[in-house]
């Protein structure tokens, strides 16, 4: 007969927080504690898994007041440093999002384009403690008799100013190949000709959505490092997709579950919100996440002990076939083969590319592990789930 | 897009012309002039940025050495700043020398920069902009 099943509740492991003996390791080290000592022991053993990612995410982007002049003006054309930000909102509220270029960008004129400055430069500015250029121009109403607004400000000052990311922590995602003859320049990174080399984009074991597949401990109100600092899951991110196909382990073999997540801007760190430049694609930000996943029982630490190995995923070619909306799968191949470096395609050794930071998403599982030790760090308890199947 | 630092000597005969416009006009290149000297035999020098298709920087080259411009290359190296470097490893795709490279298991990514050929595909392909350019010291002085 089985031994007494484990079963925790996120009050009990933010007690053992708070009284300093939670047990807390990153998802990378759970995969050979289950491997070793199986599932039951590993949640007898481990509360909390900490998981990590680092890489573009074009859906950023955050609200900004960025207060009256001395006469009031209701903006609706603003930029910031020159980066259109969408005005539509009360007075002088915005949104500045990572992937709009700065105004005058040539674009893909001269392609590839080369995104020098965006949205997602402009966050990075702000939370490197910059001051930025603000425009904003009105018409005029009884209320608001001011045509023009400018400022130069920096973060600090701004009255509020918190990071929106409509949609992060994609839980999986294609990998990129070319099959024409000519370079591809895509937001897969750069494709060289004739299947020249592969593209992927998850952090795989370390990866937040992939070590709860089910999304059976998050929701809205759920905890997590964010850009360096403690942010929250807002929703279910935009094109999530519990449907997706998925093997026996849970894991998704294509693109699923997302995430909408927001925190304080203020409270961010440069390291962990990055301006990018994509040649040839356009302007994104590189975002730090990582979330805690509370190890409420067996299966839960089953999910959390997923290696490499185990998580598979599509190549597709970035060539012709998804520009014509064409998503067919060239082959399916796990975490592992592309981590080393290479793997055989069509019967070619052909060269695997990362273009999201393994050792950033690491570092983040790390610090988050720490903050949770350290005791100022609590799990959240989510308010509603994220929508599963 | 392709970009290249020049350096341009010009001879006496033909320093006035503007040339740099029909660099614009007729092979649509963009240039950015870094420095630009007339030496007292009338000869010019000046250091440019020419900026455009491969195909119309190769016709432009073309054009300058037709009326007689002699045309090189100023020598650089690319180094990595690993303030910006955030080890995604997206350079790793374009580097054909291995200069760049991951560091296994770790996956951090390292740069050799006796392998460099200084081909500068890195500088665009970099997200992070962290692949810079630095030029022959005492050029643009
Ligand atoms: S592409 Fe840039 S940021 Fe990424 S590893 Fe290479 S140098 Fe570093
Ligand atoms: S300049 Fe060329 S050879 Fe040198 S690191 Fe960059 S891509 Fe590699």
């Amino acid at each position: 007969m089985a031994k007494s099943t484990i079963k925790k509740s996120i009050e009990e492991i933010n007690r053992k927080i708070k009284d300093g003996k939670v047990i807390v390791v990153t998802a990378d080290e759970m995969v050979e504690i289950v491997r070793k000592n199986g599932p039951r022991n590993a949640a007898a053993e481990v509360d909390v898994v900490t998981t990590g990612t680092f890489s573009p995410m074009c859906s950023s982007g955050a609200f900004i007041n960025f207060g009256q002049g001395k006469k009031p003006i209701k903006a609706n054309q603003v930029t910031v440093n020159d980066v259109p930000a969408y005005a539509g909102l009360a007075a002088v509220d915005i949104f500045i999002g990572a992937a709009e270029p700065v105004e005058d960008d040539p674009l893909n004129k001269v392609h590839p384009g080369q995104f020098k400055y965006g949205g997602g430069h402009v966050i990075h500015d702000l939370v490197s403690g910059k001051k930025v250029k603000i425009k904003g121009k009105s018409y005029t109403t009884d209320c608001y008799p001011s045509k023009e607004i400018r400022k130069q400000i920096r973060l600090k000052d701004l009255p509020y100013a918190v990071l929106v990311n409509p949609r992060n922590a994609c839980q999986n995602y294609n990998c990129a190949v070319n099959m024409t003859d000519k370079t591809k320049y895509t937001y897969m990174g750069v494709l060289k000709p004739k299947a020249g080399n592969i593209n992927y984009a998850t952090s795989g074991q370390l990866s937040p959505l992939l070590n709860d597949p089910y999304y059976k401990t998050i929701g809205m109100g759920t905890r997590i490092f964010l850009g360096g600092a403690q942010g929250y899951i807002a929703w279910d991110g935009t094109q999530h997709n519990p449907a997706a196909k998925r093997r026996s382990n849970g894991v998704p073999i294509e693109a699923a579950g997302t995430l909408m997540v927001m925190g304080n801007l203020k409270e961010m760190d440069p390291r962990w919100l990055v301006g990018v430049s994509m040649l040839g694609y356009g302007c994104s930000l590189a975002v730090g996440i990582g979330i805690p996943i509370p190890i409420l029982d067996e299966e839960i630490a089953l999910y959390t002990g997923v290696s490499d190995e185990e998580i598979y995923t599509q190549i597709i070619d970035y060539g012709a076939d998804y520009p014509k909306g064409d998503t067919k799968s060239l082959g399916e191949v796990n975490y592992a083969e592309l981590k080393s470096g290479s793997i055989i395609f069509n019967g070619q050794e052909t060269q695997t590319v990362p273009i999201s930071s393994y050792s950033r998403a690491r570092e983040i599982a790390t610090i988050l592990k720490e903050w949770i030790h350290s005791g100022k760090f609590l799990l959240g308890q989510p308010q509603r789930p994220i929508t599963s199947i | 897009m392709y970009s290249k630092i020049l350096l341009l000597r010009f001879p006496p005969n033909i320093v006035d012309k503007a040339i740099a416009v029909n660099l614009v006009k007729r092979f649509d290149l963009s240039f950015n002039i870094l420095k630009a000297t007339i030496y007292p035999r009338k000869e010019g020098m000046m250091v440019l940025e020419l900026t455009g298709t491969k195909k119309n920087y190769n016709l432009g080259i073309k054009y300058l050495k037709n009326i007689g411009v002699k045309v090189e290359s100023v020598s650089h190296d690319i180094r990595k700043n690993d303030d910006k470097c955030f080890h995604c490893g997206a350079c790793t795709a374009v580097c054909l020398t291995g200069a760049l490279y991951i560091e296994r298991p770790q996956m951090t990514v390292a740069f050799n920069e006796n392998k460099c050929s200084a081909c500068e595909l890195c500088v665009l392909a970099c997200p992070a902009n962290a692949m810079e350019v630095n030029f022959e010291r005492g050029i643009l002085e």
